[in-house]
């Protein structure tokens, strides 16, 4: 078994295929999205595949020392846009191969007009892990 | 002997030895193992007076150990004379041990922490699980707390304001796991309102208990938020409330009225109310004056200001609100809700989005998505039907 990281980011990440702002969806698309949410993690954790999962808050700082004093905080040190993680699960399954295909399956969550988001996620293994030796 | 039974004995036996002179830490291990041996005797032999065997055990173990540790240091020296065990059965050995688990010098987790461990009895992991934090940071936190008291002596009671602070952030932590920590407050809170007599920890108890009968209503079955003007207040459980009241009335009685009193107020009359419309706003302003004249808090103004826009209209509501700072929690969803009450739907629906983004928890973060998406909905809808 592997442990990866499946990120989801509000920005940073090539934008969405059906990339609408969630207030402009339908009521009944965004309770869609949310119940896939949910039960996507259920069917991780029933089989046996789940870690964690966290959604995180747009908001966020880059703290750097600087010396003696109070440290600076910026809003980031991209050069083009703010990167930002909007959340993860944390899974814990059998190979990069299915890794990608739960990724991709995260990534069809439905947005707008009911059809799937075609979201990016990043998959990101941890390090840490023995090497596993198949015959 | 079933184990929530066990988990009432426990602080009361800690407490015990804490006053025979007992380090906290050491007072907590001499129960632990005495707990041990209950686990292994009582199902053949069962006590008479469980707690009287609990203390006795307990302070045998803890003399025990004493001895062990004085006589690996003073090989030739015995343990100071026995102090003469006292009688069994008051509250105010419980009550020492809310002031100790509160002290000032523990931060405000340390504080909970331990006071769900020593008061409330539950374990570390059952803590752990209900802060969603790992068992060994839970552990660690709880004996930091303990190296952190080890040397506080009770002869002066502590601050109850401080108790309180503590078993309100208990009860704001909600539930998750099989803890529900809400309902752990209420009985620890309950518990200390029975032991000592003060207008304060009646009206935390009850603002508690008001607030703990509108759960079920809270969530729909999808675990989505419902406000409180759209909850089926068929779910709220009366009786609860009928209790949370009556215990305010005698509180408020005695006149010396504080900040959960206050709080306690409000929500008495929000659960007073049969429908949405029937709350007394006027009312609920004015307690939210006392509030703010007890603490000074900003979210108080904030609920305040809320509270004007139902009670003069969401315009005198957006005009108090306009004088609060508006990084404040919930100002953004607050001026949302009252710019959406004043029919000014376009204005609301932006402010709704923005106020997504700033929510503290998902719950809330959903519910406010949701009101965007509604509202933007509904515009579009309107402006199609223009267009025919």
């Amino acid at each position: 078994m592997a442990k990866y990281l499946l990120l989801k980011h509000y920005r940073g990440a090539p934008e969405a295929l059906n990339n609408v702002p969630m207030d402009q969806w339908t009521p009944d698309e965004v309770a869609a999205h949310m119940q896939f949410m949910a039960d996507y993690a259920e069917r991780l954790q029933a089989n046996g595949e789940y870690v964690e999962g966290q959604a995180l808050s747009p908001e966020g700082t880059f703290v750097r020392y600087d010396g003696e004093g109070r440290p600076p905080v910026t809003d980031g040190p991209f050069a083009e846009t703010k990167d930002l993680i909007a959340g993860w699960f944390a899974i814990d399954v059998e190979g990069y191969d299915r890794a990608l295909e739960l990724a991709g399956e995260l990534s069809a969550a439905p947005a707008a007009g009911g059809k799937p988001l075609h979201e990016w996620i990043e998959v990101r293994p941890f390090l840490a892990q023995p090497v596993t030796i198949t015959e | 002997m079933e184990e929530s039974r066990l988990r009432v004995l426990t602080p009361q036996v800690i407490a015990v030895l804490v006053r025979r002179g007992a380090d906290f830490a050491a007072a907590e291990d001499a129960v632990q193992d005495a707990l041990l041996e209950a686990l292994g005797t009582w199902p053949e032999h069962p006590p008479r007076d469980p707690k009287g065997w609990l203390v006795t055990v307990a302070w045998r173990k803890f003399l025990d150990a004493a001895r062990a540790e004085s006589s690996r240091r003073r090989r030739e020296l015995k343990v100071d004379g026995e102090p003469v065990p006292g009688v069994v059965g008051s509250t105010d050995d419980t009550l020492q041990l809310y002031f100790l688990c509160a002290h000032p010098s523990l931060s405000p987790s340390s504080a909970v922490a331990l006071t769900l461990r020593a008061v409330g009895g539950l374990t570390t992991r059952q803590i752990a699980a209900a802060y969603l934090v790992g068992e060994a940071t839970m552990a660690q936190r709880i004996s930091r707390a303990k190296r952190t008291v080890a040397g506080v002596r009770f002869d002066t009671p502590g601050d109850v304001a401080t108790v309180l602070r503590v078993l309100y952030l208990v009860f704001n932590e909600g539930y998750s796991g099989d803890v529900d920590l809400a309902a752990e407050a209420i009985r620890l809170t309950r518990q200390l309102a029975a032991a000592v007599d003060h207008p304060e920890v009646q009206g935390l108890l009850a603002l508690m208990q008001l607030h703990h009968a509108r759960r079920p209503a809270r969530t729909d079955d999808d675990r989505r938020l419902v406000p409180l003007a759209q909850q089926d207040r068929s779910r709220w459980d009366t009786r609860l409330i009928t209790e949370g009241v009556s215990i305010l009335q005698r509180a408020l009685a005695r006149d010396r009225l504080g900040e959960y009193q206050a709080q306690a107020a409000v929500a008495a009359l929000h659960a007073d109310a049969q429908t949405a419309e029937e709350t007394d706003w006027p009312q609920i302003i004015q307690w939210y004056d006392e509030l703010v004249r007890f603490t000074g808090s900003p979210v108080a103004r904030l609920n305040r200001a809320v509270a004007v826009g139902e009670a003069d209209g969401p315009r005198a509501g957006l005009a108090a609100l306009a004088e609060l700072d508006p990084s404040l929690p919930r100002h953004t969803a607050a001026r949302a809700y009252l710019h959406e009450k004043s029919g000014d739907v376009e204005q609301a629906a932006r402010l709704y989005a923005e106020a997504a983004l700033l929510a503290p928890n998902l719950a809330e973060r959903e519910h406010l998505t949701l009101q965007a998406a509604r509202l933007n909905a509904a515009a579009r809808h309107s402006s199609g039907q223009a267009h025919e």
